[in-house]
């Protein structure tokens, strides 16, 4: 911790209540982020969930914010490879991090990864919405080698849930997908 | 969520010496200015629901050498820093079904991706007026407010452990695993190290319900260890909850149990989760199992006795039969493991 910081954080802990705007002192944080293999050096409030990072500073719209408490799954990304929540990730923990997003699954020429694909195929979505949070569970969930059978299917996907109840269509589409994969 | 200075913390010496520096004067680590930042699948949920505002946030993600597992001369080391995931599928935790499956069964793929295992046993309740600050009483989260829960929906909350100060349940269930197993904790401080069992970790609430734990503000917690023992490989652990994953527990059990000829316990390890407002080892049913042939008949009077003490509130009457259920099931699937 920097000095600075260090007497800010012994000057809040001082003060009686109410405690002082860290946000009115505090220059904005610098965070890098690999989003898709491109760099974005970026700037943002500490409050800054890498979700609202992706959506309200890069544009990427289409990791989803449902609960925003990591209840739903909506907003799955993968960090460095594993799935994880953007909504309860702070940007500047992210810093540094590679992230890949359902914008970033698909190949340059616009092939479809055989996640997405197998989506389409078995029907796997009705509303849409919390999709590009389950192709990005469902991709892991293969990739961690939990997709054995329909029960570890579905005990390993269990933090996405589908207010429209697709769920033996997505078991269907990961079994679909799963031995593309292994192909691949 | 409200603002707070986010740090990241360089080295242990520094996350040590900035939560001392936002300790406030005299408050408990859950209400300290300053907050360890880990998987922050707790803290960020609860800021954003405005439980928690802390003005500042120490990020120890990046802390070296916190999150190994290994083997000791007498067990098994785990750092505090190791996600769940992590953990549950390390090969040197086969030997300890009941602490693996503790983690596996916890919450979702991508949390347990997240959290950390220190972060894991400080977790705060689920109960839903001590999440929802537009409720007044809460001696949780407000000291003194009273508890909306004694008279409130009451249905998640604990029967074990409880007072007129409050019932929320702990929500946790590695931390079941590790209470049966005799676990230690690390803690580490500025001025050296302390090392505590983790049956001493939490509190009863009492007439103080917003301590929650032994732990100073400028305390952190570096490594579980747990002892080997004759009864570590025969253990399991099961969990009862509304729907059959991503969930909370109702009512769970982590059974161990070191078995002797024809079947007769030397030996057995019992902790409850989902009734209780900590983790809850169950020492009574333990002992009246001692000696005993594990059989239907003893493992219904075990757990006859581990809910002798529990005081029901309107909704939550049905964890004392769900919760013996729970432990009877445990107790003959674990006496039954071939191992």
């Amino acid at each position: 911790m920097s000095s600075a910081a260090l007497s800010a954080a012994k000057e809040a802990a001082a003060q009686p209540q109410p405690p002082p705007s860290p946000a009115e002192r505090e220059p904005l944080h610098s965070v890098s982020l690999i989003v898709n293999g491109q760099r974005h050096a970026l700037a943002f409030d500490a409050r800054t969930t890498l979700l609202d990072a992706l959506r309200e500073h890069i544009g990427l719209t289409g990791t989803k914010k449902g609960c925003d408490h990591g209840q739903c799954g909506a907003c799955t990304v993968h960090i460095d490879g594993r799935r994880v929540l953007s909504c309860l990730t702070l940007a500047a923990m992210a810093d540094g991090a590679q992230v890949t997003t359902i914008e970033g699954l698909a190949k340059p020429d616009g092939a479809l990864h055989p996640m997405q694909q197998a989506f389409i195929d078995k029907d796997a979505f009705q509303c849409g919405y919390c999709t590009p949070g389950q192709i990005m569970s469902a991709v892991a969930c293969v990739e961690e080698d939990h997709a054995g059978s329909d029960a570890e299917i579905r005990e390993y996907m269990s933090g996405n849930l589908c207010r429209c109840a697709a769920y033996p269509n997505i078991v269907a589409a990961i079994n679909q997908a799963k031995s593309e994969m292994k192909r691949a | 969520m409200r603002p707070f200075v986010y740090h990241r913390a360089r080295d242990e010496d520094a996350a040590l010496q900035a939560a001392l520096a936002g300790a406030g004067h005299d408050a408990p680590p859950t209400a300290a200015n300053a907050q360890f930042l880990a998987g922050g699948t707790t803290i960020l949920d609860l800021m954003k629901l405005d439980v928690m505002h802390p003005s500042a946030l120490i990020d120890i993600n990046r802390l070296a050498g916190l999150d190994r597992i290994e083997r000791t001369p007498d067990g098994l080391r785990l750092g505090a820093l190791s996600r769940m995931a992590d953990a549950a599928r390390h090969p040197l935790l086969a030997d300890y079904p009941v602490v693996a499956q503790s983690l596996t069964l916890a919450a979702s793929a991508q949390l347990r991706n997240m959290a950390t295992l220190g972060g894991n046993v400080l977790q705060r309740t689920r109960c839903t007026y001590f999440r929802d600050p537009s409720w007044k009483a809460c001696n949780k989260r407000a000291p003194g407010s009273g508890c909306a829960a004694l008279d409130g929906y009451n249905r998640a909350h604990a029967v074990l452990g409880v007072s007129d100060h409050c019932i929320a349940a702990y929500p946790g269930d590695f931390a079941q695993a590790l209470i049966a197993l005799d676990a230690g904790v690390e803690i580490r401080r500025r001025d050296g190290d302390r090392v505590i069992a983790f049956a001493d970790l939490h509190r009863q609430p009492g007439d103080r319900p917003h301590i929650e734990t032994v732990l100073t503000p400028d305390e952190l917690i570096a490594a579980f260890r747990i002892p080997a023992a004759p009864w570590a490989r025969r253990s399991l652990f099961l969990k009862i909850r509304d729907r059959e994953s991503y969930e909370f527990a109702l009512a769970s059990a982590a059974v161990a149990l070191d078995l002797g000829q024809g079947g007769v316990v030397r030996e057995a390890r019992i902790a409850l989760g989902g009734v209780a407002t900590t983790p809850w080892r169950a020492r009574g049913a333990e002992a009246a199992l001692a000696g005993k042939v594990l059989d239907n008949e003893a493992a219904r009077r075990a757990a006859e006795i581990a809910f002798r003490e529990a005081a029901p509130r309107k909704h939550n009457a049905f964890k004392i039969a769900l919760g013996r259920q729970t432990l009877t099931r445990a107790l003959l699937e674990t006496a039954a493991l071939e191992i």
